[in-house]
């Protein structure tokens, strides 16, 4: 039955970024101009005054209602980097649950002044409703980013990966690139598998027992690896994900030990992929769980530059929503 | 008081009528079809030209929400939407607070919905204690206090020996039981179909064997047990599949679909649509697709409308919180026309699955026009297209999945015990 879709959520009439919710059906031209955008701040960090003034007077509100030290980090120096107001709220489910709406918070907000809205939220699609409601109440000058919702996206994060496989492989349309682990809980994936296809990468492998490959993986233009080695074998970079300790335990595996003998990045299991792979981690590491101390800290791992480029990636991301078009 | 229905399309399945005539309505009863009786002196008339004239449809799940819920509904308001939608008998499950677990609340209930004087109420029964799936309820006293049935709503039932045990205990009086089809520990924390949509969204899923197996649990019990059961809400093209090897081996089964399932399937969740968020949850087109096969060629029995009215605070969350269901008891006819329309069925075979058989199933003398039968009749006009709006609705609950479309088919005139109870 044909019903109406809402138009694209992110978008506005003009077809330019309003709010940023998913990579998912993020036009190549949005991906690239936040890629060149960020490419510009990198610099920043590295001056004496790490500030341009660019969100001056703008109000910035870090909406966590998850729990995150470094993401809510990162999108704070960001904020502050550009110059604008930034204000943490941590909303713990339990404040919810105490009877204010996540919309109700979010009005209050909007009495404030709020700029624009930073989201995560442990349920799929909160920053999706988040955004929908400020565009049905008319609050057409604020802007949500997510920053992470449930299993569904983290965009910044994936558009943090593409900046660092696009400055350090330089044609993506020639690059093979596995994602390794607990792809079916994860919003890094979801993001980064969307975001490459965009850009063109011809080859996007997904790695991890059949428990944490989500049922219609193969749908999203990926292929499905469950060995690892093979999974890895001649790729030019390899993303391993975060291995949740609630995982572990239940029927999805048997152990962390189990874990990282089947899919555990090893400088023996590196030596499969190409000689110049890199080796990307969205962070925190479990350490010896989904990757072993001698990658992390190796010569391919680009992990650390990962986190440094994530500031400059959600500084071009702010900048382009909140600095209006211009 | 004397109705007279004039020259209506009058369809009524059960009796293989179907022909443009008069109705004549008189002390509550349908008296003469065609000719009117002699000395025929109505009150009323009312002009049916153009308007199809049925038995009052029968639906086989419209949650009322009293007692307990009445912030999202009451017997009051739902009743008028009933009615407003041409239903005039329902059964509904239950799953209210306190559970219908006892024979007081059932009459409590039964009585409260007589003084309202709209459609006939036949509660489900809980088959068992306070719905926690460990203790049959006393099955023969709520039967006393009318219950036409047994169901476990959609509490979950995961002790097969309890089942086995009320089974045998249900067939032993002959009580039917309605049962969904829901593996419990498969479905736990699910919100959407194992499928592309929810790997997209990132949403808990239930995989289409939750019921499968459930499904297959039941036939294995039915035969043991030699209970007759009625399967409820069935959303998944193997489900279909497993029903229709059950009816050819004869086995005393009968099933229902809600008519959301016949037009809609996880695509439509879009943008993590709440309204989409349902109980089964909405499958892939080819679930759709035999869904819509499976009522063609009589596999799944009757329509229902699976009303549940939510209140709008339980929608605007995110889609995993959100409370599942929908309003719909009034748009039961107009989406079941609008898929015999689609499908190129005649007008009687949908009518059968919303009237007759569904009556069938219930245990109950409704769903048809027999003369001296009780006049439960809605007239709608087959060719007014209408908009889904909120104020368009009678329910309390505003919530469906079909806001802003059009659909076919607006019920005119219902009436009860031959009373018009409702005029549009």
């Amino acid at each position: 039955m044909n019903r109406p879709l809402n138009r694209n959520p992110q978008l506005d009439a003009d077809g330019a970024l309003h709010h940023l919710l998913t990579l998912e059906g993020l036009p190549r031209e949005h991906v690239v101009r936040i890629l060149d955008t960020a490419e510009s701040f990198v610099g920043i960090a590295e001056r004496e005054v790490k500030k341009v003034p660019l969100l001056r007077g703008k109000s910035i509100f870090n909406l966590f209602f998850e729990n995150s030290t470094r993401t809510r980090t990162t999108f704070e120096i960001a904020a502050k980097r550009l110059s604008a107001d930034v204000i943490n709220l941590n909303i713990g489910a339990s404040s919810t649950s105490k009877g204010e709406t996540v919309l109700d918070t979010i009005d209050n907000l909007c009495a404030m002044q709020a700029d624009m809205f930073v989201v995560r939220h442990s349920q799929s699609g909160a920053p999706h409703m988040i955004a929908q409601h400020l565009d049905a109440m008319a609050q057409t000058h604020v802007h949500v980013i997510n920053a992470g919702d449930g299993r569904h996206q983290h965009p910044t994060q994936g558009l943090l990966d593409l900046f660092t496989i696009r400055h350090y492989k330089k044609d993506l349309t020639a690059l093979r690139v596995a994602i390794v682990g607990d792809v079916l809980h994860s919003r890094v994936a979801r993001s980064l598998i969307h975001g490459l296809t965009t850009l063109g990468v011809p080859e996007v492998r997904v790695v991890g027992p059949k428990t944490l490959i989500p049922a219609a993986a193969a749908n999203m233009g990926v292929q499905i690896h469950h060995d690892m080695r093979q999974g890895v074998r001649d790729c030019d970079v390899v993303v391993m994900l975060r291995l949740q300790n609630e995982r572990m335990r239940g029927a999805l595996l048997p152990s962390a030990g189990e874990f990282f003998k089947n899919y555990g990045l090893t400088e023996e299991k590196l030596a499969l992929a190409k000689s110049d792979a890199i080796v990307m981690h969205p962070g925190p590491m479990n350490r010896g769980v989904e990757i072993d101390s001698s990658v992390a800290d190796g010569k391919h791992s680009v992990i650390l530059p990962q986190v440094t480029f994530g500031i400059a990636v959600r500084m071009a991301v702010m900048s382009i929503l909140a600095g209006g078009s211009a | 008081m004397k109705v007279e229905i004039r020259d209506g399309r009058v369809v009524d399945p059960k009796h293989g009528v179907d022909a443009t005539q008069s109705l004549y309505v008189a002390a509550g009863r349908v008296v003469a079809l065609g000719a009117p009786p002699e000395g025929w002196h109505p009150n009323r008339v009312i002009e049916a030209r153009g308007l199809v004239v049925v038995p009052g449809l029968v639906d086989l799940a419209a949650r009322l929400r009293e007692p307990g819920f009445e912030y999202k509904a009451t017997l009051e308001s739902e009743m008028r939407a009933a009615v407003a939608g041409g239903v005039t008998s329902l059964a509904c499950p239950p799953d209210t607070d306190p559970v219908l677990d006892e024979p007081g609340l059932v009459e409590m209930l039964k009585f409260r919905a007589r003084t309202l004087n709209c459609a006939h109420v036949h509660p489900l029964g809980a088959l068992t204690q306070g719905l926690r799936g460990e203790q049959v309820a006393e099955l023969g006293e709520l039967a006393e206090a009318g219950c036409i049935g047994f169901s476990h709503a959609d509490a979950p039932l995961p002790d097969t020996l309890v089942l086995y045990r009320t089974l045998q205990y249900a067939a032993t009086f002959g009580y039917t039981v309605w049962l969904r089809p829901q593996d419990a520990f498969l479905a736990k924390d699910g919100v959407a179909h194992d499928g592309e949509v929810a790997t997209r969204l990132g949403l808990p899923a239930i995989p289409s064997c939750a019921e499968t197996i459930a499904l297959a649990t039941i036939m294995r019990l039915i035969e043991e047990t030699g209970a007759r059961v009625h399967i409820c809400r069935l959303s998944t093209r193997e489900g279909v599949a497993i029903v229709r090897a059950a009816k050819k081996a004869r086995l005393a089964v009968t099933c229902d679909v809600a008519v959301h399932h016949l037009h809609l399937c996880d695509v439509d969740i879009g943008y993590f649509d709440t309204n989409c968020r349902l109980i089964p949850p909405l499958r892939s087109v080819r679930d759709r697709d035999a869904l819509r096969a499976g009522v063609a060629d009589g596999t799944i029995d009757a329509i229902c409308s699976d009303h549940a009215p939510v209140d709008d605070d339980a929608k605007q969350v995110p889609f995993g919180e959100a409370e599942p269901g929908a309003t719909s008891i009034e748009l039961l006819l107009p989406l079941a026309l609008k898929y015999s329309q689609e499908e190129h069925q005649s007008l009687g075979a949908m009518i059968s699955r919303i009237t007759e058989l569904p009556a069938q199933i219930m245990g109950i003398d409704a769903g048809h026009l027999a003369i001296g039968h009780t006049a439960d009749i809605a007239i709608f006009d087959p060719a007014a297209y209408w908009r889904v709006e909120r104020g368009a609705l009678r329910s309390q609950g505003k919530n469906t999945p079909f806001l802003g479309l059009e659909v076919p088919g607006r019920v005119r005139y219902t009436l009860i015990n031959g009373q018009v109870v409702h005029e549009a």
